[in-house]
């Protein structure tokens, strides 16, 4: 007869109990902030079809100092989320061989994060171009 | 020895959502700063950056469509893929039902934002 | 010995399945000496303060993979953490985290056993080799390609680790895919659509992966297991749509 009885733990608030699970959660809700400014611009281009004057009400709605602010906050997540994207990175990849020796996972953070500064300075000056 | 096992369809979904990542992690800070702040400031970009015309026919060339339309589609597909996946770490174990939801609003989105775009003309 | 003790309060997760419906927190003072790891603080437990303390330990030197238990909420190897780094404040020490606990400190394994078995860990040649070929001759380069991922203990701690594997047991987890990398990229072995099967499965695949990488931050032989799942979440794709484009492309 069998006196075994294994006793198994909940998963409850599993990722309350430890910092890196927390900042893992914090990572992930980035995505939402992503989400909702590009539903912002989905709105943005329906009122582009509809209009000279339903896309003046989209650009006049974006100066409101609600929405600036909402903005800048928006901007922190994304911000947040390029920078775990690129953390996380190297996890996914199989070993970059540089000069013979196997890169470090924080060179190649450095240099995803450098790719992205200049992806985004390129867009800046593509637009600035564009607006010319 | 081995039980039956079913071959995945996650790499579909896995893929919109590695690729909405990474576009989003390049593009979206910059376009939240011009499009948020920059232009409704008057900050750095000249004014009439994003006026009517400019933005049409930003929209109405070829190049100018497909960016917009990667980065609104393929950022719904990474968000939704996170949220279906964060649903099941918070415990809410909501099967199929919360799947369609999910991916369906990304759905949505991608449908919506490619019938405007293709509504603008070229 | 007029020597002054240091003791440290440890406080234990019980649990006497023939006793207890629930585990229960049980604290001991111990006295100790700066270089007693927190294996040697639960032995002394057991040889001076409560016989029936039920542990899993071997080499004492991390080699071994028995003593992984949860110390502080953080899944480490008992043996090569040490009392001095807790001290003065309590330290908690609990079985490894989503496994069924047994006993107090030991946990339910088989699982973890099986899954082992379920991966084909041997070499799998590419074509059938007689004795008269010799042996396989291996460059540096292919020694390194897979090198890393032959130091796993099984030590467990990255299952402990891992939240993904705590909600879903199912999921192949972090140390087997280790193993599952460690035949793959080895050039003798050609056994990698084989093992595709249960790597890109609904049911075990690397998919129920969501890239927390805990499981790396805790293994004690730097095997770095999430690499080990997050790369083939691309060779599983890879898979999927070779598979897609021509029926007979992929693995089965």
């Amino acid at each position: 007869m069998s006196t075994r009885k294994p006793y198994v733990r909940s998963m409850d608030g599993w990722w309350k109990k430890n910092p890196y699970f927390v900042e893992y959660m914090v990572h992930e809700a980035t995505a939402l902030f992503v989400a909702a400014y590009v539903l912002v611009l989905l709105v943005g281009v329906i009122r582009l079809g509809q209009g000279e004057t339903a896309w003046n009400g989209w650009l006049a709605a974006m100066q409101s100092p609600v929405s600036v602010i909402a903005h800048l906050v928006l901007l922190a997540g994304a911000v947040y989320h390029t920078y775990s994207w690129f953390k996380i990175l190297p996890m996914t990849m199989p070993p970059v061989v540089v000069g013979g020796k196997k890169m470090a996972p924080e060179a190649l953070t450095g240099s995803a994060l450098i790719v992205a500064a200049v992806a985004g300075l390129a867009l800046l000056a593509v637009v600035w171009r564009i607006a010319l | 020895m081995r039980r039956n096992l079913t071959r995945s369809n996650a790499p579909i979904f896995w893929g919109l959502f590695g690729a909405g990542g990474m576009l989003s992690a390049l593009f979206v800070p910059m376009m939240i700063f011009i499009t948020g702040i920059a232009v409704p400031l008057g900050l750095l970009l000249p004014a009439g950056t994003m006026s009517y015309p400019k933005m049409l026919a930003f929209a109405q060339n070829f190049i100018g469509k497909g960016f917009i339309f990667a980065i609104i589609s393929l950022s719904l597909w990474f968000a939704v893929h996170r949220a279906y996946h964060s649903l099941h770490e918070f415990g809410i174990h909501a099967g199929v039902g919360a799947k369609v939801l999910c991916y369906g609003f990304a759905l949505l989105g991608t449908v919506i934002c490619a019938v405007s775009l293709l509504g603008l003309g070229f | 010995m007029s020597e002054n003790h240091k003791i440290i309060e440890i406080e234990v997760l019980r649990y006497n399945p023939e006793s207890d419906d629930e585990p229960h927190l049980e604290v001991f003072k111990v006295p100790f000496s700066d270089d007693m790891s927190v294996l040697q603080g639960a032995q002394y437990i057991k040889d001076n303060l409560d016989g029936s303390l039920t542990f899993r330990w071997s080499c004492r030197m991390a080699i071994c993979g028995s003593c992984g238990m949860m110390i502080d909420g953080i899944p480490k190897l008992s043996c090569e953490t040490f009392l001095r780094d807790y001290y003065p404040k309590r330290i908690r020490i609990e079985a490894m985290a989503h496994f069924p606990i047994e006993k107090d400190l030991v946990v339910d394994l088989s699982g973890f056993i099986a899954k082992l078995e379920s991966i084909d860990p041997y070499i799998i040649p590419k074509e059938p080799r007689t004795l008269e070929q010799g042996e396989y001759l291996q460059s540096p380069e292919e020694f390194n390609r897979y090198i890393q991922f032959t130091s796993c203990i099984n030590c467990a701690l990255c299952y402990a680790a891992c939240p993904q594997f705590g909600l879903n047991h199912e999921f192949i987890g972090p140390g087997m895919m280790a193993l599952v990398q460690r035949y793959n990229l080895d050039s003798r072995d050609g056994g990698s659509a084989q093992r595709m099967q249960l790597v890109a499965s609904e049911e075990q695949g690397v998919y129920h992966c969501s890239a927390v990488g805990y499981c790396s931050e805790v293994c004690p032989k730097h095997v770095d297991p999430a690499n080990a799942v997050n790369v083939n979440k691309a060779n599983a794709a890879k898979d999927y749509f070779l598979h897609f484009l021509s029926p007979k492309g992929g693995s089965k």
